[in-house]
């Protein structure tokens, strides 16, 4: 009994000593550099250079960064909306902005504190979705079209319509992306990818649902492993992953087909939900500082909206007109625009139907 | 004896994370936002039953069931052999089996994409010695593949239990009196081991009838099963109301499944030699 007690004692002594070294350990340690503040940054999957976020942190040790991904604007959306965790800087497309801007979920950005912003070329400057440019900066460009594989495919492929082609049953990958897969088929029969009519819509639906026996998976990020390992023939892909694969996989070749298609810009926004607007700023700016937009476009392979890092990149690359496209090559184009709640809710309708069918 | 106060914490816990959750989706699956204002409503569950949404939960009981039945069929022998009289072997065999729960449920269906891929390794095993490829990946058999390749030890382990605690001399007698081994399984092991089995049907058909990452890994999300549609609710429409109502509709079904087996239980067993 005597001895046994004794051990509890010895036991309990040694928690209490190694708890409070540990704790002054931590305590010490914020108060030589000042207190660390944790950041959090909501981007893309496979959407930023390998060593983008450990440079960062490097250069601002007061700051930590606590990096998570999406898959699809609405993902994103929704995790914001809800509030969960507070993001500090979150990556969205266009029409996914012009809506939070709407909903008041965007912090104003102090542009005084982006001096870099200035490197930001003047074509992404005042776009529709933030015309004031002053809740957005332009992080990446590009624009949707087909990737397929030459050895696979003995057509030419310049036409959506080759997506329902049953030559290629089972080889086709289409996005999970509702906006993505409606925006193609609706561009396929002729209409507008931000179409408010519902007719429209449930056209386009009808023609996905002809199609789904063709597909062989809806997927997002998954699309460049399987395209690479040549799983499939093509696939509809957003065309900086378009380029990462073709970098990887030689057989395979980036079209924006005839009828036109989706172009898009993904901005830096600061969240309203965001506790640490000095810091979101500071992360903000130096994805601007061109070495690190330059490392970050060459890994990646989007389009930089950056007119530095542009002139550091490979000049072979930026001259590609389907992955640099010019104003004049993107003439039956559109950029996505947040149609309206109720608009919205039809794309979701029609998106689960196909989904659920 | 009674000491009332150690169940506080549990009935804490309880109202914290089962009560208040279950009134939450409740309240949001009866009721719906109309400019601004929550109304009382029952169009949620008016559009779980149109059609598009029947086929979507009809292919998941369809689906869940099919899986459970594999399951048994392959889980009772298993656990046979795991009880059977061997000892020294036994232990090996349920560590094997257990094993491979301890990776991440995960992982485990991810593996399986890669093995099932077009260029997978089961292809190029096939491919290797002459024999045509098997596209099996992102179709249903894929996902009934994932869902009874996850779910085959929760039915294996509850009959292995029962089979393990059965009275050697009920057994004994059977034969003593005659009956050959396929009499005594089916009078007296197989009756004995009904609860075991009904605790593993449910204990898999419940998580079937739920899943949606097989379903989505597997199946590429084409085949959208009661779980996807209700992820995609809470996740990317922002409906959460229409979640609700779906997540009701499969919590009755879950209830009714289970309300159903225990009666089946209580018949068979109690009614039997217990």
């Amino acid at each position: 009994m005597e001895n046994s007690s004794k051990r509890v004692l010895s036991i309990l002594t040694v928690l209490i000593l190694l708890a409070v070294t540990l704790t002054g350990c931590t305590g010490n340690e914020g108060g030589a550099a000042g207190k660390t503040v944790t950041i959090n940054v909501f981007n893309w999957g496979d959407y930023i250079g390998e060593s983008t976020i450990r440079d960062f942190e490097d250069k601002y040790p007061g700051i930590k960064v606590n990096y998570e991904n999406f898959s699809t604007n609405e993902d994103m959306y929704v995790k914001i909306k809800t509030g969960g965790s507070a993001y500090d800087v979150a990556i969205p497309s266009d029409y996914m902005i012009k809506r939070m801007l709407d909903e008041g979920l965007l912090n104003k950005i102090d542009m005084n504190n982006i001096p870099n912003y200035k490197f930001i070329d003047q074509r992404f400057k005042n776009l529709s979705f933030d015309p004031g440019n002053e809740y957005s900066v332009p992080y990446m460009w590009g624009t949707v079209g087909i990737l397929y594989n030459k050895t696979m495919v003995d057509d030419t492929i310049d036409s959506w319509e080759v997506l329902w082609d049953k030559k290629y049953s089972k080889q086709i990958l289409m996005p999970d992306s509702e906006r993505d897969s409606i925006g193609v088929t609706l561009k396929m029969l002729g209409y507008s990818m931000n179409t408010k009519n519902v007719a429209e819509l449930e056209a386009a639906r009808d023609k996905l649902i002809e199609q789904k026996p063709l597909v062989l998976a809806y997927v997002v990020d998954e699309v460049k492993d399987m395209m690479i390992g040549e799983s499939a023939a093509m696939a509809v892909v957003w065309s900086g992953d378009a380029y990462y694969c073709m970098s990887e996989n030689e057989n395979l070749e980036y079209v924006i087909p005839k009828e036109g298609t989706n172009y898009w810009f993904d901005s830096m926004i600061i969240p309203s939900t965001s506790k640490h607007q000095k810091e979101a700023e500071l992360f903000i700016d130096f994805m601007c500082d061109p070495e690190v937009a330059f490392a970050n476009a060459d890994y990646i392979g989007y389009a930089t909206p950056h007119s530095e890092a542009m002139k550091l990149l490979d000049p072979e690359l930026t001259s590609d007109r389907n992955a640099y496209p010019l104003m004049e090559d993107l003439v039956n184009c559109e950029i996505f625009e947040y149609p309206g709640d109720e608009v919205n809710k039809q794309y979701n309708r029609i998106w689960t139907e196909v989904k659920a069918d | 004896m009674k000491k009332p106060w150690l169940s506080y914490p549990y009935i804490l816990w309880m109202t914290i994370f089962i009560i208040v959750p279950l009134v939450l989706v409740l309240y949001y699956s009866l009721t719906v936002k109309v400019d601004g204002t929550v109304v009382f409503s029952l169009d949620n569950f008016a559009k779980v039953m149109q059609p598009i949404y029947l086929k979507v939960l009809w292919r998941s009981v369809v689906l869940a069931v099919a899986s459970t039945v594999i399951c048994l069929v392959l889980g009772y022998p298993v656990a046979m052999i795991l009880s059977g009289r061997d000892l020294s072997r036994k232990n090996t065999l349920v560590m094997l089996f257990v094993i491979p729960m301890w990776m991440n449920f995960l992982l485990r269906t991810y593996a399986w994409m890669t093995l099932l891929d077009r260029k997978g390794v089961i292809n190029l095993l096939l491919g290797s010695i002459g024999l045509p490829q098997a596209n099996i990946l992102y179709t249903d058999w894929a996902v009934i593949l994932g869902m009874v390749y996850n779910f085959l030890p929760f039915m294996v382990l509850p009959i292995f239990s029962v089979l393990s605690k059965i009275d050697r001399s009920l057994i004994e007698a059977a034969e003593d009196l005659g009956s050959n081994s396929f009499k005594v399984f089916i009078r007296i092991i197989f009756p004995l081991s009904l609860p075991g089995v009904v605790s593993g049907i449910t204990m898999v058909f419940m998580p079937a009838v739920t899943t949606f990452i097989i379903s989505k890994l597997l199946g590429g999300s084409q085949y959208t099963l009661i779980g996807n549609l209700i992820e995609d609710q809470f996740m990317r429409v922002y409906d959460w109301n229409f979640g609700s109502a779906l997540s009701i509709i499969m919590m009755l079904m879950i209830l009714a499944s289970m309300a159903l087996m225990s009666r089946y239980d209580k018949e068979e067993a109690g009614g039997g030699l217990i």
